[in-house]
């Protein structure tokens, strides 16, 4: 008895959508919209996330500059506490003229004026310093400061902090804005169901007098709206995930392969829109349903 | 099988529909309650099928007392009670016999139990062969028998009929008068609400008189209005 009384709600829900199929197709259409935007949003999201991880990887590196007459045991206990520090992978000597070669390399075809130079080198000799990531150099930063012989340590704190505050605030904003967009679209949703509903008012009031219960009532409209949002979803997640395909092809192929780096492969993200679409297309659906119909069945 | 005690109802907007009613109703009564619009006829019914809730007093359908039934129960009573309407409220997108066993399928019926019920009332009605018509294809007299057969179908033991006729010209009217009488000789209690004059007088059966809200007469094999 209750499985047939299951099996007639999906029948009914099944009906209800072919008989209301212009609502059906708005319903269909704003959840599918409200996804894009959602997908739109993630992509962007998840790239500045890449953008910042990527970036701050590179600022692993930290270098000392050591002041000038400065002492080879010095240097040795230098060398000696840093390598015993957490997270440190190397520790590399730099001499005043090394430092001038690079620094003429970095010069190019100018390096001429960089001549003269080497006599009265005002490069201090330093150690650049490999880190297995930009969190141990806090640590080793606060250490290297209690340490004699030092003149100055460089590292791109203030850029990375930034950096991060700045990933966490588009996190933040990107969250606010999918959480409106859901509460939005449920509205919405609620609102295109309520005409389908209200056009088979007659239907329900009819329903509550022979006795039908508010969940045998709801049944097939809660199946239409989780539908809706199946149906919804699915079409968003192949125009998102085959347009941002197309996007990632076309920039990565033809204009900024650097640019192309810090965005999401759409390979990686396909399984969690798919979920996540599903997931907030039947919320945002039933929800829909059942927020509608509330008003309805106070017969 | 319908006993009312003390009943009164009073809407939240302060008007008084009915006040101190006392009423019984006996298994396999046919019933008429008469009186002018908004005498309180349309508030009684709505009281039995708990549209609404009384203000005060007791109502029994079937023993049981239903002001202390809660909201979620409601359906469950419904079901012991047909409700027939004016405006017949059938789907238009529906046959008439899809009408008809709908009201079965909400309670989960075997589909074989659906189609022996919904041919048994069909010939109840006298609408057999109109099983696989829709709505609009019958004239107004059929169509309130077809809502007739609905209410019937799960077999209640009370059918409420409000202004069945009121929307039909008098020899339709006197069709569905047929049926419900057909329908309560197999013992179905029939309440019936109605402002139909001649049928009232002609088929001399219990008058209930409702007048500002009180009873203002009760008359077995009544006339629609006092005879003296």
């Amino acid at each position: 008895m209750k499985f047939r009384i299951i099996k007639n709600t999906i029948k009914q829900g099944l009906q209800g959508i072919w008989r209301n199929r212009g609502m059906g197709v708005a319903s269909i259409s704003s959840i599918t919209a409200v996804l894009m935007i959602l997908g739109i949003i993630l992509i962007l999201i998840l790239s500045i996330n890449n953008f910042v991880l990527e970036t701050t990887a590179k600022f692993d590196t930290i270098q000392i500059f050591l002041e000038d007459e400065v002492t080879e045991e010095t240097m040795a206990g230098i060398e000696e506490k840093v390598k015993n520090q957490d997270g440190v992978i190397s520790i590399l000597f730099q001499s005043k003229s090394q430092a001038l070669d690079s620094f003429k390399d970095d010069f190019g075809e100018e390096a001429y004026l960089l001549d003269g130079l080497e006599e009265k080198n005002p490069l201090p000799d330093s150690y650049i310093i490999q880190l297995e990531g930009i969190k141990y150099s806090e640590n080793l930063v606060n250490m290297l400061k209690t340490l004699d012989g030092i003149e100055k340590v460089k590292y791109d704190k203030d850029v990375i902090d930034k950096l991060i505050t700045f990933a966490d605030y588009i996190r933040l904003g990107g969250i606010i804005v999918i959480g409106v967009l859901v509460f939005v679209s449920v509205f919405i949703i609620s609102n295109t169901i309520k005409l389908a509903v209200a056009s088979r008012r007659r239907e329900i009031n009819i329903m509550k007098y022979v006795g039908a219960t508010n969940n045998y009532i709801r049944g097939p409209f809660i199946i239409e709206g989780i539908l809706f949002g199946l149906i919804g979803a699915g079409i968003s997640i192949l125009v998102v995930y085959y347009g941002y395909e197309y996007f990632f092809g076309l920039v990565s192929d033809r204009l900024y392969a650097l640019f192309s780096v810090f965005l999401v492969a759409p390979k990686m993200i396909f399984k969690d829109i798919a979920i996540m679409f599903s997931a907030i297309g039947i919320g945002i659906g039933a929800l829909g349903s059942l927020i509608s119909l509330k008003r309805f069945l106070n017969v | 099988m319908i006993k009312l005690i003390d009943v009164c109802k009073e809407y939240n907007n302060g008007v008084k529909a009915l006040s101190n009613i006392n009423l019984e109703i006996d298994k396999g009564e046919f019933v008429f309650i008469v009186g002018s619009s908004g005498a309180g006829k349309s508030t009684l019914i709505k009281l039995l099928l708990k549209e609404e809730e009384v203000t005060d007093g007791r109502i029994y359908l079937n023993g049981l007392d239903i002001t202390r039934v809660p909201n979620r129960r409601i359906p469950y009573i419904r079901r012991n009670v047909g409700v027939v309407f004016q405006d017949f409220r059938l789907l238009p997108n529906k046959t008439v016999s899809e009408n008809i066993s709908f009201a079965m399928e909400i309670l989960g019926a075997h589909p074989r139990e659906i189609r022996r019920r919904v041919s048994m009332v069909l010939s109840m009605v006298d609408l057999s062969r109109k099983a696989s018509s829709y709505p609009e294809q019958l004239s107004g007299g059929e169509q309130q028998r077809v809502s007739i057969a609905r209410a019937m179908v799960n077999n209640p033991p009370v059918l409420i009929a409000d202004e069945p006729t009121g929307n039909l010209d008098p020899d339709t009217a006197w069709e569905v008068m047929n049926s419900l009488n057909d329908i309560n000789a197999r013992g179905t209690t029939v309440l019936m609400a109605t402002h139909a004059k001649d049928i009232v007088n002609t088929m001399r059966k219990r008058v209930i008189a409702i007048d500002g809200g009180r009873i203002s007469r009760d008359e077995e094999k009544g006339g629609y209005t006092l005879e003296v």
